[in-house]
Order: structure tokens, then C-alpha cells, then sequence
């Protein structure tokens, strides 16, 4: 299972409390963890991701294992420590306005 | 008649202030969707208890809100706003060609006979509707596609679409304004539109009686006179008396005519509300001191109303879209300014007293009369 901490206004959004746990069909990429992310929770299309691009949003980064994911493409593979569910994808919102 | 609910968009969240038909006292309930931008929320006048909210914060984007029990639970609706087919250029700030990106909902507009028939303006500056009570969106693209938006520059605030008054007795017609572009009209349910700028007159563009280009802040309208409109522009306060086919100044003797809201008595269609600010650049009541002004003659003749506003030391603004009326028989009028208040008269402007006045700064003001 892929772990995935979500910001706070996302997991109020998405109604979800704590860490979601993801069953991620295949490789564990970028891409395939946020599609199953917002396949198990459709209210999160647009919010982490444009729609239609699929390209992140400005203020949205992606850390795992204590690295920035945020500017490598979506098939980039997540670190093995993420995939075996024993660390969590980081969805963060960036430290940025008020 | 039994109440008001009025419905008060903040830069921090959303708050629902209710009152009986005496509006003396009042609940609050909120923040709903604490930490987001709500730039509107609006109800069905076809159901009272279908609210929709436009959501949004430059982290996560869009979010649309409905509420179908107004507004003790909400769920979030469809986020999508597509334009049509490739969307082409706008000018950006420094005069280059920059191409049509949706940003935000700036104002939603929910039909009069169908609650989940409801229109967005957005920005990037376009409308869009919907037919399934927010679970879907899909633009009207003849507006943007006006041979004029190449042109069309964004205000300060954004290339935003930031109006819509639809004509309650002809069936299709319809007003769009848009900053800095803008007012628009429709007669035949948003398939073309033509562009309804003649009379008015802005200096700061090359040609100041140009087609296009002028900053409107707010149009509004009287049901039983839809022919006749009035509006807040940048600077100027305008009237038309043939459904924007020409302008003329109303401006009269305001002390000034900049200001963003304007504002309709429910009962007296040539009784208007402006809250003049000093200037573009100075977004504060003259003098510091918060008037409301109402005409009574339909503009030119205007008197200041302050009673129960603060008349000394006072540095708020009021925003365009946060300007609203009550049906009750006794008319209501309520503003919220960018310090917080939200301001409520129940004799049509004579007296004015704050419903809550430390809100994060108000970007939007609705009011649904209660049977």
C-alpha cells in the first residue's frame, strides 16, 4: 500500500483523517499514485493537478524520503521506501502568500 | 415575508448571517471552507434552501460548493471549467498577446425558474453554465469569441468576468461585464453577443470612447425596468436607458464618482446605491468617512447616508460584489467592506448598523428574502 499525506484543506475537502492508503496497480510512479489518488477521490481533480494537462499546480509540491519530486515527470518511479508503504508521499502545499 | 439569509464571501472562508423579517437580531454560523477565498456565493430564487459557492485559493484552485438545505451541509460539485476549442489570446498587462487561462468563479448567477440552471463568470473573462446544479460546466463561448477579445486587458484584479444580469422578461437576454473590457449583452441566450460600451468614456486608453477596453466594476438592474441599466465604472457612474445601447453620466453631485458596488432599491427602480471611494489608487471612503449615497431621482441627485457608519477615521473599501438588497417590504440594504463589517439597514439606507464586524476582509455580499 502507498502511504499519502495530503494538506490539511485537502483532507477536509476529501473528508479523509490521517494518512490515505492507496492499492496501486503496477509500478508506484508520480503519476500513478496521484490517478489513484484522485480515482479514489474524484473531488480532488483540479486541486493538486490542472485538469486536462495533469500538470501540477503552482503551489503544489511532492516530497518523498526527504527529496523534492516535484519537477520530475509524471513516470518518474516513486523511491522503493514509498512503494513498499514504508515511507509516505508527501502532497504539500508550498510555503507561499497568506 | 418571515427572514433574510445573507450571504457573505470573506478572503478566509464563507459566513451565513440569518435574521427574521425585524432584522435586529442575528445568527452567524461559519467560516465554511476556513483558509479559502470565496469570492461568491449565491441562491436559487427558484429554491431557496440551493445555495452555490465559488470556492477558490491560489494552492488548490477551484472548488464549486452546492448546498441543497441552505447551507447546513454543502458538497463540492464539478471543478471544470474547459473553454471551447483552442481560446486564443488576450492582451496581458505589457500589451503582448498572453492566451485565455481559467483562474477563478468571480461571480455565480443562478437562474430564476430552475435551481440547478446557474451561470459562472469566470477568469480568465468567460461564461459559463450549467444545467446539472454545478455537476458540469461548459462555456458560452461567443463572448470570448467577440471579434474584440484579442483586445480585452485584464484590470487590476484580473481579466475577470465579474457581472451577469439576466433581462427577467425577455427570454435570452442577457449582460456580461468584464473588467477591463466591458459590458456585453445577448439576446439570444449567449450564442452572440454584442458589445454595449457607446456613451461611455474613459481616460487612460488611447481612444477613450473605444468599443471595448473600459474597466465596468458593476452593472445592475430593476426586474420591473430591465431596460434600464446602471452601472459603477472605474470612475463615472453611468445609466442607460435602452438596455446599453448608449450611456450617460449619472455622476451628478457625488463626491466622487469612483467606487465599485452599485445597488437597486427592491421596490423603487430609480432609487440607487453607490459607496463612492476617493480615488484608483486611494481605495477609501473620501475623508474617511463610510457613506453610502442614495439617489432617489434614478442618479445626479444624491444624498449621503450615514447614520449608525463610522464618520471619521475609516479606511475600508467595499467591493463590487458586495453590495445587496433584501425584498422585504421595508427595503434592506446590506455591504460588507474589506475591515470585516457587514453592514445591514432595514429602512432602505436611513439608519445602518454592523451585523458582525471582525470577518476577514469581505469580497462578497448576497441576500435571499425568506418565505
Amino acid at each position: 500500500m502507498i502511504r499519502v499525506v495530503l494538506p490539511a484543506h485537502l483532507r477536509v475537502l476529501a473528508h479523509v483523517e490521517g494518512e490515505v492508503l492507496l492499492d496501486v496497480p503496477g509500478e508506484a510512479t508520480l503519476g500513478s499514485v496521484l490517478d489513484a489518488l484522485e480515482t479514489r477521490y474524484p473531488v480532488l481533480r483540479g486541486t493538486i493537478r490542472e485538469h486536462g494537462t495533469l500538470r501540477r499546480r503552482a503551489f503544489v509540491r511532492y516530497y518523498a524520503c526527504e527529496e523534492d519530486l516535484s519537477h520530475d515527470p509524471p513516470d518518474t518511479a516513486l523511491p522503493e521506501a514509498v512503494a513498499l508503504g514504508k515511507e509516505p508521499f508527501l502532497v504539500v502545499g508550498a510555503m507561499a502568500g497568506g | 415575508m418571515t427572514g433574510v439569509r445573507v450571504l457573505v464571501g470573506t478572503r478566509k472562508g464563507a459566513f451565513v448571517l440569518t435574521s427574521d423579517g425585524r432584522r435586529e437580531r442575528w445568527e452567524v454560523s461559519g467560516p465554511h471552507f476556513g483558509g479559502w477565498e470565496i469570492y461568491h456565493m449565491a441562491g436559487s430564487p427558484a429554491d431557496p434552501s440551493r445555495l452555490y459557492v465559488s470556492q477558490s485559493g491560489g494552492w488548490f484552485g477551484q472548488v464549486i460548493q452546492r448546498s441543497d438545505d441552505g447551507g447546513a451541509t454543502w458538497r463540492p460539485m464539478g471543478n471544470e471549467f474547459a473553454y471551447e476549442g483552442v481560446p486564443g489570446t488576450h492582451q496581458w498587462y505589457d500589451g503582448t498577446p498572453r492566451p485565455w487561462e481559467f483562474k477563478r468563479v468571480w461571480h455565480l448567477e443562478p437562474a430564476a425558474d430552475d435551481p440547478d440552471e446557474v451561470y459562472a463568470g469566470v477568469e480568465d473573462a468567460a461564461l459559463f453554465r450549467s444545467a446539472d446544479g454545478g455537476a458540469s460546466w461548459q462555456e458560452l463561448p461567443g463572448l470570448r469569441e467577440h471579434g474584440s477579445g484579442p483586445a480585452w486587458a485584464p484590470g487590476a484584479g484580473g481579466m475577470c468576468l465579474h457581472t451577469i444580469v439576466r433581462d427577467p422578461v425577455r427570454n435570452g437576454r442577457m449582460y456580461a461585464a468584464i473588467s477591463a473590457a466591458g459590458v456585453f449583452r445577448t439576446d439570444d441566450g449567449g450564442k452572440t453577443w454584442l458589445a454595449a460600451n457607446r456613451g461611455l468614456r474613459t481616460e487612460g486608453i488611447p481612444d477613450p470612447d473605444a468599443e471595448v477596453g473600459h474597466c465596468v466594476h458593476r452593472i445592475a438592474m430593476h426586474p420591473s425596468r430591465p431596460d434600464v441599466l446602471f452601472m459603477q465604472k472605474h470612475w463615472d457612474v453611468m445609466r442607460s436607458d435602452d438596455a446599453g445601447g448608449t450611456w450617460h453620466e449619472i455622476s451628478g453631485d457625488l463626491p466622487s464618482d469612483f467606487g465599485f458596488p452599485i445597488a437597486v432599491h427592491a421596490h423603487e427602480p430609480d432609487t440607487v446605491y453607490v459607496v463612492p471611494i476617493k480615488s484608483d489608487s486611494e481605495h477609501y471612503p473620501p475623508e474617511g468617512r463610510l457613506r453610502v449615497y442614495r439617489s432617489r431621482t434614478g442618479g445626479n441627485e444624491w444624498e449621503p447616508l450615514t447614520k449608525g457608519l463610522p464618520q471619521s477615521h475609516c479606511y475600508v473599501n467595499v467591493l463590487r460584489d458586495a453590495m445587496a438588497v433584501d425584498d422585504l417590504d421595508s427595503c434592506g440594504v446590506y455591504f460588507g467592506t474589506t475591515g470585516g463589517q457587514v453592514y445591514a439597514s432595514a429602512d432602505a439606507g436611513d439608519t445602518w448598523a454592523p451585523i458582525v464586524r471582525d470577518l476577514p476582509a469581505v469580497l462578497s455580499v448576497e441576500v435571499q428574502t425568506l418565505p
